[in-house]
């Protein structure tokens, strides 16, 4: 469970960090938003955040997973166990993605 | 020959469970057993899968050892294996030197010719391109391939380039209309070897265990009166048999992973060190001309 924990304060961590860089201009006050990759599946299944969020997922399994878009706009690499993959969603729309090597791991980011 | 495709337990040998499937009687393949020598227009092969190079956790702390116990396995079969197909999964996720890993551990093998056809683990970072430059020499399109040994056709194909969400291998309108071109010219008599990573048939689709359009593939293999369909990524043996198609999962040299639905995920699989090694193996298939049966054997590293 300490170790659940650390994984999260890296990244949200990361998670501002990303805001301050990217989007702070627009939307300074968000708050990062997580996606926990648990027992092979994504939660929450299906994320909504306001436009210019940052999404961070975090990989809590011990096995491999990536975070792919279904429509290629994202993809990041193989994740280890608590690494974390971050993304500013800087146009409103819905985002479906998936996990490339697990694709029956599915999940959606609403972006309002 | 007859050609009904016939699948039977025959035994528990010492730590191995030999599977034989033969188009008339039956015979067993005992592990330990002394070997009839090879008889004229017979052969044998390997099949190896999921190394998984570059794996850490606590199902298997040393993948590497387990793969040298297997090919030590493989180097002791008699008569020896004409060659190994490793049916994918060859690394952990593509980790950084994984595939020199696994070609400096396989150079213990002395068996002379490998065929490899990719898992996911293997294409998903860069789509298939450093699988295919180590790997791709004598292969069509994305890897596919198909050869003739001693009167029986091997076909190697690939069904983990299009992985789409939602989750299931895929072949591909160009493999499969280059496999239709390829068995055209076969007579219905020709035994025919087909292997994969994912499984053609439909093992667990919650899991992802099949291949969306195999279906297909298996529809142009229907005619024929001897086919073995071989595939990898579930880490466990399984067998079924349909009409003249007999399917066969493969164990993993790596780490073992759930029975479908048997957990909460398809993840790794953790079992007490004791039992590790019966679930982890290689397999030997023996084909014999006359009369005709093809021994499946599935052997483990435990013993």
């Amino acid at each position: 469970m300490r170790m659940r924990i650390r994984g999260l304060v890296v990244a949200g961590a990361l998670g501002i960090a990303a805001v301050v860089l990217g989007a702070a201009d627009v939307h300074p006050a968000l708050p990062p938003s997580h996606v926990e990759i648990h027992q092979f599946a994504f939660s929450p299944t299906t994320l909504t955040v306001p436009v210019g969020a940052t999404v961070t997922w975090v990989n809590g399994d011990e096995e491999p997973h990536t975070v792919t878009s279904r429509t290629g706009v994202f993809a990041s690499a193989g994740l280890e166990h608590e690494e974390t993959f971050s993304r500013t969603f800087a146009t409103a729309g819905t985002y479906q993605y998936f996990c490339a090597l697990h694709p029956h791991m599915t999940g959606t980011v609403l972006v309002r | 020959m007859d050609r009904r495709g016939f699948l039977e337990c025959m035994a528990w040998a010492g730590t191995g469970l030999a599977w034989v499937v033969s188009g008339g009687v039956a015979s067993s393949s005992i592990l330990g057993a002394p070997r009839r020598a090879r008889a004229a227009g017979t052969f044998s092969f390997v099949q190896v899968s999921d190394t998984h190079v570059g794996y850490k956790g606590a199902a298997n702390p040393d993948p590497l050892a387990s793969l040298s116990r297997t090919i030590t396995l493989v180097n002791a079969l008699s008569p020896a294996p004409a060659f190994v197909l490793h049916t994918g999964d060859l690394t952990h996720a593509q980790k950084a030197g994984s595939f020199d890993t696994l070609a400096e551990s396989l150079k213990a093998l002395r068996t002379s010719e490998v065929f490899y056809i990719p898992g996911e683990h293997d294409v998903f970072a860069d789509g298939g391109k450093e699988f295919l430059q180590r790997y791709g020499r004598g292969t069509v399109g994305d890897g596919w391939r198909s050869f003739d040994y001693q009167g029986v056709h091997f076909v190697g194909l690939v069904n983990v380039l299009s992985y789409k969400s939602g989750g299931m291998g895929a072949l591909g309108d160009a493999q499969l209309a280059w496999l239709k071109g390829d068995l055209a010219p076969l007579g219905t008599s020709t035994p025919v070897v087909v292997y994969s990573h994912v499984p053609l048939w439909a093992v667990y689709p919650a899991w992802g265990w099949v291949t969306g359009d195999g279906e297909q593939a298996l529809a142009l293999l229907r005619r024929f009166g001897s086919v073995t369909v071989l595939n990898g990524h579930i880490h466990q043996t399984l067998q079924k048999v349909e009409g003249t198609l007999t399917f066969h999962s493969a164990r993993s040299t790596a780490f073992p992973q759930p029975a479908p639905g048997a957990a909460p995920s398809p993840g790794p699989l953790t079992v007490p060190a004791d039992r590790l090694g019966a679930m982890l193996g290689l397999r030997e298939v023996r084909y014999t001309e006359t009369p005709g049966p093809l021994a499946v054997t599935d052997l483990t590293l435990e013993g």
